[in-house]
């Protein structure tokens, strides 16, 4: 194991990659809104076109002291797996040291060997929030912000308060409703 | 001058540009779906109704653009995007637009081509917006934003700059910075009331002026040439005042970086990893890629520290054409291109300025 | 060009004069064009519904490309085939102005046919003048989508020949079943008393625009002496041989007639119209079905019957 890389981590390179409909692109938007909140700059880049219609998604996102030039995300500090094809696809870029996080709800994590120069956190995240109850308005369960809650947990990005704010402006005005629910995913995700 | 922006929120490139041609005093969209620019056509529906403004989802891209010559005919401020081949479609509406001598805005999310080619992020359309926007004799303003910020700033400014010249302008962004979110201070909200009234705009002669004609119809040659000429000498007064680049740590740099929008983000980053490891690198990002910066780049030549220029773009290269054409043969110039969707990377632009390195230290420049 | 009447003397009086809606510049179309009498036609209705301030014109790419220079209000060139789109900038900006557009058969119905489809469609609250001479005039002669079969022209030396080119297209029929027309008539130009028709109908396609009803377009009829090859009387009666049988006069909407104040309420009421029948297609298909399971049902208990009959013999 090398040495790990240092917290809090306020200045953060993430990859976070999943299913379309997973909540991944909007998990992303409350960690860059994190950033904007604790006065950083940021950005927020998904994937798109074929691989939004119902493949897989990603997004990168950067919050750092610094202005950002390339918004691309070669070498994260953070990458989070929410299925097995983000686990292959993203797993090798994490830098060493950093956090790999794993959603393991839809497959059998013993098949892989994980690296151990980077900590590897592997936990059923959509089953969890099948299990709360925490799911969309199409009653998909939602893992995404039980993850983000995790990651905070982990690598603390910003304040816990900023947390909780990022995650009141993420959602729009109309999904209001939705915020209760989400409040509680960071709870479960805090409590792991 | 100071004006009081909103706090900083996270966007989209797509939403914020669309925003801020609203808050520019904008009220006439007219748009077509296409890849990667559908959430500014989807803003503008959301928006428009909301502010009395008017939003129709044309045919096709041609058609778009001929409502947006009708639209700016009437005096209206209007706007339109699309991305690369749809940009493509809309040459005939931009040509005319140029003949007739009315403003409008374009933008251009630009794809890699040629063809359907892919939906990611090109600058690919550098010749189509510089060159030949469209048949015959004239130019467009062509900004070229490389941030979210910019792309909120930069559409404002087309407007006025469109209203000035009585020409079209084009917003030359790409698929990256359209999908991307940053923060975004947004301009603030400008009452349309207060955008410039045309005296030429068709609105009727009320019984109290003679008929007018918007027309780019020239029967006799001398006419048309007469038309042309007026045209360019304006284009010489856009040349002399409208030219912008942003200049970073040229003061001593032996080796210049020369790109714009997207590309010029990775191209500053590898500037800063040239800086780490001794190289004097610098970098001249054109604000506006028409008219081309040729007096920044003119005067680092005269300024005689510089030894040679890096063009970086997402093409085969079409920008670096305009950069030849400054400097003339008087110094190097070498290119780091990446194309079909891909972004360059800042490691692979630094490697280039260490070979650029090697060559001037033997001297076979 | 411009020429201007001189004042009557104290002796005379003004019995007849260019109507207003027309600058007095003089045409520059062909001898037996008519065009003329289209602009003419156009000119009078908008000075008739006092709407010539208040009017933007849509010139189009084709013969009557010049004609910006005629009418006497604001106009706007439009290039090839866009006049319709263009329109809907203009309209869209200012919806108060009165506008038109002005296209020939090329214009509107091979290269524009998607914007002359889509305005109306939309039911953008413009009138359109169609001319139909089935050829491009101003390009010297070629093949139109309204040329009639085995007509020749430059780009048809053997005539039209419908299994290579297939078949003309009959406009004003096409858009008419699209529900934001409001009116739609095909008229000519070739007689006084078909003059006078057309005169109505321009009026009433600007009328119609006016009172907010909807899309309008008047398609006329026309010859082209110079590019058929004939004589401008001849032209009229070649016109009448071939062109009217295929391109029948008449009107062709009319949501007015139909008892209808504008399209809104004409759509409404088809679609309520094509809802009960599909309800009543749905019943009919469901009583049939019912009808044969109760066939079956019966069959069934005449068969059981007739064995158990058996059975007990």
């Amino acid at each position: 194991m090398t040495a790990s890389i240092k917290t809090p981590l306020t200045n953060m390179q993430m990859r976070l990659a999943g299913y379309g409909g997973q909540g991944v692109l909007f998990a992303g938007r409350v960690i860059a809104n994190a950033g904007l909140l604790s006065g950083k700059e940021v950005s927020w880049l998904p994937s798109y076109g074929p691989e939004m219609r119902g493949g897989t998604c990603n997004c990168s996102i950067i919050i750092q002291d610094e202005p950002i030039g390339t918004p691309l995300v070669l070498e994260p500090q953070v990458v989070v797996a929410m299925n097995k094809l983000s686990l292959e696809r993203f797993a090798q870029a994490v830098e060493p040291g950093g956090w790999l996080f794993v959603d393991e709800s839809t497959f059998d994590i013993a098949d892989y060997t994980l690296r151990d120069d980077i900590k590897n956190l592997v936990y059923p995240y959509a089953q969890t929030a099948s299990d709360n109850g925490i799911d969309d308005e199409q009653g998909n369960p939602i893992g995404s912000l039980i993850m983000v809650a995790a990651v905070w947990k982990e690598t603390q990005f910003c304040t816990e308060e900023v947390l909780e704010e990022a995650l009141r402006i993420s959602i729009p005005d109309r999904k209001q409703a939705l915020l209760e629910k989400n409040l509680r995913a960071l709870a479960i995700g805090k409590g792991l | 001058m100071s004006e009081v922006r909103e706090p900083k929120r996270l966007m989209k490139g797509n939403e914020a540009v669309a925003e801020a041609a609203i808050r520019a005093g904008c009220r006439t969209y007219f748009g077509y779906p296409i890849t990667p620019q559908n959430e500014l056509a989807a803003y503008m529906s959301k928006r428009m109704p909301q502010v009395d403004g008017v939003f129709v989802q044309a045919e096709s891209e041609t058609s778009a653009i001929n409502m947006v010559y009708g639209a700016s005919a009437a005096g209206a401020r209007v706007l339109t995007s699309s991305s690369s081949p749809g940009v493509a479609l809309k040459a005939e509406g931009l040509s005319y637009l140029a003949g007739a001598d009315l403003p409008s805005v374009i933008i251009n999310i630009q794809r890699g081509g040629p063809g359907l080619g892919t939906i990611q992020p090109s600058q690919g359309d550098y010749f189509m917006s510089t060159k030949a926007p469209g048949h015959g004799d004239f130019k467009c303003l062509v900004y070229a934003p490389a941030t979210v910020q910019e792309m909120a700033d930069m559409v404002g400014d087309a407007f006025e700059k469109a209203d000035q010249y009585r020409m079209p302008a084009l917003i030359l962004s790409d698929g990256l910075l359209g999908q991307m979110m940053e923060p975004v201070a947004l301009p603030p909200i400008k009452d349309p009331a207060d955008c410039p009234q045309h005296d030429w705009a068709m609105t009727g002669t009320k019984g109290e002026r003679a008929p007018m004609e918007i027309n780019s119809l020239q029967l006799y040659p001398e006419e048309l040439e007469a038309a042309n000429t007026e045209r360019y000498a304006r284009y010489d007064v856009v040349k002399a005042n409208e030219q912008a680049a942003e200049l970073y740590q040229t003061q001593d740099a032996e080796i210049i970086v020369v790109a714009y929008g997207a590309s010029a983000r990775t191209a500053k980053s590898a500037v800063d990893l040239a800086r780490d490891a001794g190289i004097k690198a610098g970098m001249v990002r054109p604000l506006l890629v028409w008219p081309y910066p040729d007096d920044s780049i003119n005067d680092l030549i005269e300024a005689g520290k510089v030894k040679g220029f890096l063009t970086v773009e997402m093409s085969m290269g079409q920008m670096v054409e305009d950069v030849r054409l400054v400097v003339n043969g008087r110094l190097p110039i070498d290119s780091y291109n990446r194309t079909g969707g891909l972004v360059p990377d800042p490691q692979a632009i630094l490697a280039k300025m260490n070979e650029m390195q090697a060559q001037f230290a033997e001297g076979g420049v | 060009m411009a020429r201007t009447m001189p004042a009557p003397k104290d002796n005379e009086k003004v019995v007849f004069e260019r109507t207003k809606g027309l600058t007095d510049t003089a045409f520059t179309y062909c001898a037996g064009c008519m065009h003329g009498t289209v602009h003419r036609l156009i000119g009078e209705s908008l000075e008739a519904l006092q709407v010539t301030g208040s009017t933007v014109g849509v010139a189009p790419v084709g013969c009557s490309v010049t004609a910006t220079n005629f009418f006497n209000c604001d106009m706007v060139q439009a290039s090839h085939g866009r006049a319709a789109a263009v329109a809907t900038g203009i309209k869209r900006v200012n919806p108060n102005n009165i506008v038109f557009s002005y296209q020939g058969d090329g214009d509107l119905a091979a290269i524009g046919t998607a914007e002359s489809v889509h305005a109306a469609a939309r039911g953008e609250h413009i009138t359109v003048i169609f001319i139909n001479n089935a050829i491009y005039g101003m390009t010297g002669g070629q093949m139109a989508p309204t040329t009639m079969p085995g007509q020749i022209t430059q780009t048809s030396p053997y005539g039209r020949i419908i299994a290579q080119d297939g078949y003309p297209l009959r406009v004003v029929e096409m858009l008419s079943t699209l529900d934001g027309v409001a009116y739609a008539e095909r008229v000519s130009v070739d007689t006084p008393k078909n003059i006078r028709a057309a005169k109505r109908a321009v009026r009433k396609a600007f009328e119609y625009q006016r009172d907010k009803r909807g899309y309008s377009i008047v398609e006329v009829l026309c010859t082209c002496p110079t590019n058929w090859g004939l004589n401008p009387l001849d032209s009229a009666d070649w016109m009448r041989k071939n062109m009217f049988p295929y391109y029948p006069l008449g009107v062709y909407r009319d949501i007015k007639a139909e008892g209808f104040e504008n399209i809104v309420d004409a759509a409404a009421a088809k679609l309520e119209d094509q809802k009960a029948a599909y309800a009543a297609q749905v019943e009919a298909e469901l009583a049939r079905e019912i009808a044969k399971e109760e066939r079956k049902a019966s069959m069934k208990a005449d068969i059981a019957e007739a064995a158990d009959s058996k059975g007990g013999a």
